[in-house]
């Protein structure tokens, strides 16, 4: 193999460098593009996305679904789904892009990154955007799941539309808490140990497989105020599941899960996501 | 705006908590024209080579590439340089095609445009074939083609290359060189770093030696070499007891002065003509009886480089790997 200058027809002519000159959305684009690749051609990085919720259905409702039974009556089944939506979201959202943003830092890429005339938000702007489209994937995959376990969207179009659109915005908010976590650890290694430990107990001590009302004293007491729970919740009523009703004399959370679920995401966007970019940039500086 | 150096730095100044890197360095590289940066490992190039590049920001100095200020003027920077980093950094999970093509798209150079130009680059590299194979199931020479290629994606101004060639097999190492000369005949700017004084001799007309952050000579390789002395002959006497003695023969034939490394039981000196001397050396020895393991003349390498402008050999041992091309008589 010979390495040479061959002259083909003629050399296809570039612009200068002067009317070289792009928008920060389609910088973000190129990089998210990149980002979707990524997930294709690493399908066993996408089994928090896949595997996962779907085995969670399965394991939940035909394992331990018998065992469990909802406060004021309903299907277990119907129950469940909306815990394994929030949970699947809360991985789903902020375990990859973490995993990204961990191992451009640590393997070279972000330099490169750097050294192009790309917009400033390019990099971290297309991870979230690259997950935002990823976690579209699980929310019709548990969907079909659910659908032939037996759980059923008792509502209309509208309140259907709602839940999933709730979904969407619970996953941006956890996007910026890996672009956090990502940004603060040094290794997609670390960025596992880490997702495992503070993540995994967040998403079981909510009403994600049991109604909050079984849990003791201060577990119940965070799980109703963790937003999990009341994304579960929220998805509950907006699809007319059981359980989507709460007994009066909750706590605030539980009686307004919808409008709590909104306040915390944005909430955790206001704060993670100038957070996760000051952490980022110095993160890659020098 | 307008200087007459694509490349231009005065006082660098760049430190890591207590470490300094860069300790006040200047550069001029005109239009054109190749420079190498010579120094061992953390001799303070790698640092260079990010500040130029607007990855790193100097505490001190200042330095402007294609006539932009690297601080201040980034992105002008940007659009006009190539950059090869150390650890070739072309995307595993991505063929070689979707790497230039990305690239291209993040020059703004359109989707169609940075596809035909890509194509391009994939045949000037003789990477076709390889095209559609994921760049991680390249080889280490087809990955370092890929990341030049990626450098050139904008046919840039100037191109930084940070130990091209470091991890190559020797054929590998060939064909880059081959293509690096290629571009400079095509008329870029090319500021290249190097830890093997053969490289930066084969490649650059200006060799800058840097050592602790600071430049400690410059000129091209004659000139260095020069200041080095020439060749090098080497004695390796059998019994360390002779080493003495060994010296002052070398001493009196090359008429310099010899170095002796105890550890390795070297005996060094510089020699206008060391194959003209080695004849005399040997039946020098031979008269006085003294037994040798190894006897020869050798090029100057980094290490005689440093060993003559620092009077200490290269700071951290290691460049057991650095090619130098020994031609012993035993």
């Amino acid at each position: 193999m010979t390495v040479q200058a061959q002259q083909t027809a003629s050399p296809v002519e570039l612009p200068g460098p002067d009317a070289r000159r792009g928008s920060a959305l389609g910088d973000i684009w190129v990089v998210a593009r990149r980002g979707l690749i990524h997930m294709r051609r690493q399908p066993e990085a996408l089994a928090d996305a896949t595997v996962q919720p779907v085995m969670f259905v399965l394991l939940f409702a035909y394992v331990f679904g018998g065992a469990i039974a909802v406060p004021g009556g309903g299907d277990y089944k119907e129950f469940l789904m909306g815990g394994i939506f929030a949970q699947t979201i809360v991985f789903g959202g902020s375990f990859g892009v973490a995993v990204g943003i961990a191992s451009d830092r640590s393997n070279g890429a972000m330099d490169r990154f750097r050294s192009l005339p790309i917009a400033r938000s390019a990099v971290l702007g297309g991870h979230a955007l690259a997950n935002l489209i990823k976690v579209i994937l699980p929310m019709i995959l548990m969907s079909v799941c659910g659908l032939i376990v037996g759980w059923r969207i008792n509502t209309g179009i509208l309140e259907a539309a709602a839940g999933y659109a709730l979904l969407l915005l619970f996953a941006f908010a956890m996007i910026w808490v890996g672009v956090l976590l990502g940004s603060m650890l040094s290794s997609p290694e670390a960025v596992q140990g880490v997702a495992f430990v503070a993540i995994f107990p967040l998403t079981f001590i909510a009403s994600t497989f049991v109604p909050t009302s079984t849990l003791p004293g201060v577990l119940r007491t965070f799980a109703e105020w963790n937003p999990v729970s009341t994304l579960a919740d929220s998805l509950r009523s907006l699809f007319g599941n059981p359980a989507g009703v709460v007994p009066p004399g909750s706590s605030w959370p539980l009686e307004h899960p919808i409008l709590y679920t909104l306040i915390a995401s944005v909430l955790v966007i206001g704060v993670c996501a100038p957070l996760a970019i000051h952490v980022f940039r110095r993160s890659i500086a020098d | 705006m307008s200087t007459t150096n694509t490349i231009e730095a005065h006082g660098l100044r760049k430190h890591y908590g207590e470490t300094t890197a860069l300790d006040g360095v200047d550069l001029a590289v005109p239009a054109r024209s190749v420079c190498a940066l010579l120094g061992p490992n953390g001799a303070g190039k790698t640092t260079a080579v990010r500040i130029l590049t607007t990855l790193s920001k100097a505490d001190g100095g200042s330095a402007t590439v294609a006539g932009f200020d690297v601080a201040t003027e980034p992105g002008q920077v940007r659009r006009r340089l190539g950059l090869a980093a150390q650890d070739a950094t072309v995307d595993g999970l991505l063929t070689g095609r979707e790497n230039l093509t990305m690239i291209g798209e993040m020059h703004h150079l359109g989707r169609r445009v940075a596809r035909r130009r890509g194509e391009e680059l994939l045949e000037q590299f003789s990477l076709v074939e390889a095209g559609d194979k994921l760049a991680r199931e390249y080889s280490g020479g087809m990955r370092r083609r890929l990341d030049l290629a990626a450098t050139l994606v904008v046919r840039p101004e100037v191109l930084f290359l940070d130990e091209p060639t470091t991890g190559l097999d020797p054929r590998a190492r060939n064909e880059l060189w081959a293509v690096l000369d290629t571009l400079v005949d095509e008329g870029a700017t090319v500021l290249l770093t190097t830890q093997y004084l053969e490289e930066a001799e084969r490649l650059a007309r200006e060799i800058m030696v840097i050592d602790h952050g600071r430049v400690i000579a410059s000129g091209d390789a004659r000139q260095l070499k020069r200041e080095v002395g020439g060749d090098q002959l080497l004695i390796v006497p059998a019994d360390p007891a002779e080493l003495s003695r060994a010296a002052a023969i070398l001493e009196r034939v090359a008429g310099t002065r010899a170095s002796v490394d105890p550890a390795t039981r070297r005996v060094t000196a510089p020699a206008e003509s060391g194959v003209a001397a080695i004849a005399s050396v040997a039946s020098e020895l031979e008269a006085s009886g003294i037994r040798v393991e190894d006897l020869g003349v050798h090029q100057p390498t980094l290490d005689d480089v440093f060993l003559t402008l620092t009077g200490a050999p290269v700071a951290p041992p290691e460049s057991a790997d650095s090619p130098a091309p020994e031609e012993a008589l035993r």
